[in-house]
């Protein structure tokens, strides 16, 4: 079932143009992947669903309810890419304030700022104030302020940015728990392999527009192709490259024609399709800013 | 190498205008208020108001009333309000507690009469100065004035006290010396009627005169505290009031703001908020500077109460609707940084909290009135100095709610540059 529908989703400031008719559904209970270049246009669709961003033409429905500019949706949870947080207060006191924000009041308010405290692993230091945390600690409580009201929808932008790997891998597993309780989640990336790992589908933008949907075989199938990308690094420095659909039948006797020349193999490396490859076929490679 | 330092701080001063207008700007305007409270810019600017009863109605009391409003120093009043009726000492009084003139001069009655027989020094019946001593140059100058005044318009009057009593003392005059006397009395008159404006020098005769400080009869000590209390006050909560409201602008940098507005919250809301604390604040903040100055240096602060509060609330709510609205201007927490040291030090020059607005000239007063702080100031002088009751502060309390409600509307109108876009 699609819980969000954006359909021909137009917005320009001034001579530029962000959004050029980008279309795309989410899905009940899923983790989708919004990706896209630089100036793509990822931020102000994210603010255009969340109502802060008024769109030319197109039409933006939640829940099949079409999204009111300047107005607030409470099954619509925000998670920005800055640490948008009050560094003096604490991780409780953050909580409590943009869950009062959000409506909530009284044992309701209290129940919900230990759930996401809990959620995000920072109950053992809900009094310290944020300024004290590590990235990764604000970067959890940044979500964790965004989902405080438990929204059935939560909009992502950029939210392992700037963080180690150990905690990109909490913050994904806490993504993850969230997606099987029923959220659905919508995250904007750089992090490919991330995103081609813990993602349940992608979208890639460029220039404003959607130019490519779905799983990472369907999208790989649109471009790329399922080739394997096969290099061999020759004892004499050289290396050899091929695209193979198979590679256990192709593979043998491209070695066989190598030895017969007189060199020998040192290394041989396989590669499936990946995101990065077919991000990179789409967008190509010309730098954007 | 240094010259590569040199250049990298020419290049960013050069594309700061912030900075181009605190270094260069700044200065000069400063520089212009003090040199026209200072220097008075021109005489017409300058003149002293004054209120002049006469109680006497003698020819002497006549001349010295006409010899003071021939002087171009001075503004002289005779009158009370539209009636046109003549001054008396209650109405010349009220005109110096309400601030209305530094001075009113009242000629008492008998003083023609005692100077026709015993002349002046040796009179008992004096000519007082109704002052408001927190401006200290008025009344001296006034008196000095008078001195000249009284010289140069009665110098017969004067010569005809000084024979009399010259024969009390030595015995009669000759006819001849008689006849030499009544002789020159009429060209004395002459010469002082035609000289009134002129700068003759008194003599050595003194006119028996004293200042009376009608402020002071309300035994208020520190009251002159109450209005440095207030001045220096009022300067550094429109300081913490443009800080505060800077949060805005961090809010705005750090995403928080974007975070408060994805929640129920609308920015008329938001600003609200943001005004309420500020004004809450910047009343505590008066409130403890009053109450150090109670502490440390006698302000009369619990005798003044009902002013005090309602004077602070007013000056806070608008010194926070200022801030923000210098906030939703700026660009950044360095524009306003600067937006607000330029506006602020200025608004303090001209509106009194660095120098008395009473003690600049007219045109200076008038023009401290079109800065917060004149308003403020002279709500606060009210409470303390002039001890007004409470409905007197309408003028003040009228214009810094107008001010209030024009900062906020000005805050939210340009606050919608963060809304939806």
């Amino acid at each position: 079932m699609d819980v969000l529908t954006v359909t021909g989703a137009r917005k320009a400031f001034g001579a530029v143009t962000a959004l050029d008719g980008a279309t795309f559904a989410l899905r009940q209970g899923e983790l989708l992947a919004l990706l896209g270049p630089n100036g793509a246009g990822k931020t102000t669709l994210i603010r255009a669903i969340a109502g802060r961003a008024r769109l030319d033409t197109g039409e933006i429905r939640l829940f099949g309810d079409p999204v009111v500019p300047g107005a607030t949706r409470p099954e619509l949870g925000v998670v920005p890419q800055e640490i948008a947080l009050y560094l003096r207060l604490s991780a409780r006191e953050n909580l409590e304030a943009f869950g009062a924000l959000q409506g909530l009041a009284g044992a309701a308010l209290k129940d919900h700022v230990q759930w996401a405290l809990v959620h995000t692993g920072l109950a053992d230091r809900a009094g310290e104030p944020v300024g004290r945390f590590s990235g990764g600690m604000r970067r959890r409580l940044n979500i964790a302020c965004g989902l405080v009201h438990r929204p059935r929808i939560l909009l992502l932008d950029e939210p392992t940015v700037g963080v180690d790997p150990q905690s990109r891998d909490r913050i994904y597993d806490m993504l993850t728990a969230l997606m099987q309780q029923g959220v659905s989640l919508i995250l904007t990336t750089h992090h490919l392999e991330e995103a081609e790992a813990r993602c349940t589908r992608t979208v890639i933008i460029d220039h404003g527009r959607v130019i490519a949907a779905g799983t990472l075989p369907e999208l790989v199938d649109q471009t790329v192709g399922k080739d394997r990308l096969v290099t061999l690094r020759l004892a004499d420095g050289r290396t050899e490259t091929a695209r193979m659909r198979d590679v256990a039948t192709e593979l043998p006797p491209l070695l066989d024609r190598i030895r017969l020349t007189g060199a020998a193999v040192d290394d041989v490396d396989v590669r499936g399709p990946s995101l990065q490859a077919v991000f990179i076929h789409l967008t190509g490679r010309e730098l954007r800013e | 190498m240094i010259l590569t330092l040199l250049r990298t701080g020419w290049l960013n001063l050069k594309r700061d205008r912030v900075a181009q207008a605190l270094t260069f700007l700044l200065p000069i305007v400063f520089f212009s208020i003090f040199a026209s409270v200072f220097a008075g810019q021109g005489s017409a600017t300058s003149r002293i108001r004054v209120a002049i009863v006469d109680e006497d109605r003698s020819e002497l009391s006549g001349r010295i009333l006409d010899g003071l409003q021939k002087e171009t120093s001075l503004r002289v009043t005779t009158t009370a309000g539209d009636s046109g009726a003549p001054l008396d000492r209650t109405a010349g009084e009220r005109l110096v507690r309400n601030g209305d003139v530094p001075v009113t001069v009242v000629i008492p009655k008998g003083l023609g009469e005692s100077f026709g027989t015993i002349g002046f020094g040796a009179s008992e019946v004096s000519i007082q100065l109704l002052a408001d001593v927190s401006d200290p140059i008025a009344p001296q100058m006034v008196l000095g004035l008078l001195q000249k005044v009284t010289m140069t318009a009665a110098p017969d009057l004067l010569m005809q006290g000084g024979m009399r009593q010259f024969e009390d003392q030595a015995g009669a005059l000759t006819p001849q010396q008689r006849t030499a006397v009544d002789t020159w009395l009429p060209q004395l008159r002459a010469q002082a009627q035609g000289s009134a404006t002129g700068g003759g020098s008194g003599g050595g005769m003194g006119l028996s005169a004293e200042i009376v400080d009608v402020m002071a009869s309300d035994s208020r000590a520190g009251s002159m505290v109450s209005f440095y209390a207030a001045g220096i006050g009022v300067m550094f909560l429109l300081f913490s009031c443009a800080g505060a409201g800077g949060a805005l602008l961090d809010e705005v940098e750090s995403g928080t703001l974007e975070r408060l507005l994805s929640t129920r919250v609308t920015m008329t809301t938001l600003l609200a908020g943001k005004w309420l604390f500020l004004a809450l604040i910047g009343f505590l903040q008066l409130a403890v500077m009053f109450t150090w100055g109670w502490l440390v240096f006698d302000l009369p602060l619990f005798a003044h109460v009902p002013g005090f509060v309602v004077m602070t609330a007013a000056t806070a709510s608008a010194a926070a609707a200022l801030g923000l609205v210098l906030a939703t201007l700026a660009r950044s927490r360095a524009q306003l940084s600067g937006l607000s040291t330029i506006l602020i030090l200025t608004m303090s020059a001209l509106g009194g909290s660095m120098f008395p607005r009473f003690l600049m000239s007219e045109t200076m007063q008038k023009f401290g009135l079109v800065t917060f702080n004149g308003w403020a100031l002279d709500g606060y002088l009210k409470v303390f100095w002039r001890n007004a009751p409470l409905w007197q502060l309408w003028p003040q309390v009228l214009v810094l709610v107008l001010l209030t409600l024009a900062f906020l509307g000005g805050a939210r109108l340009l606050a919608r540059r963060w809304e939806v876009a």
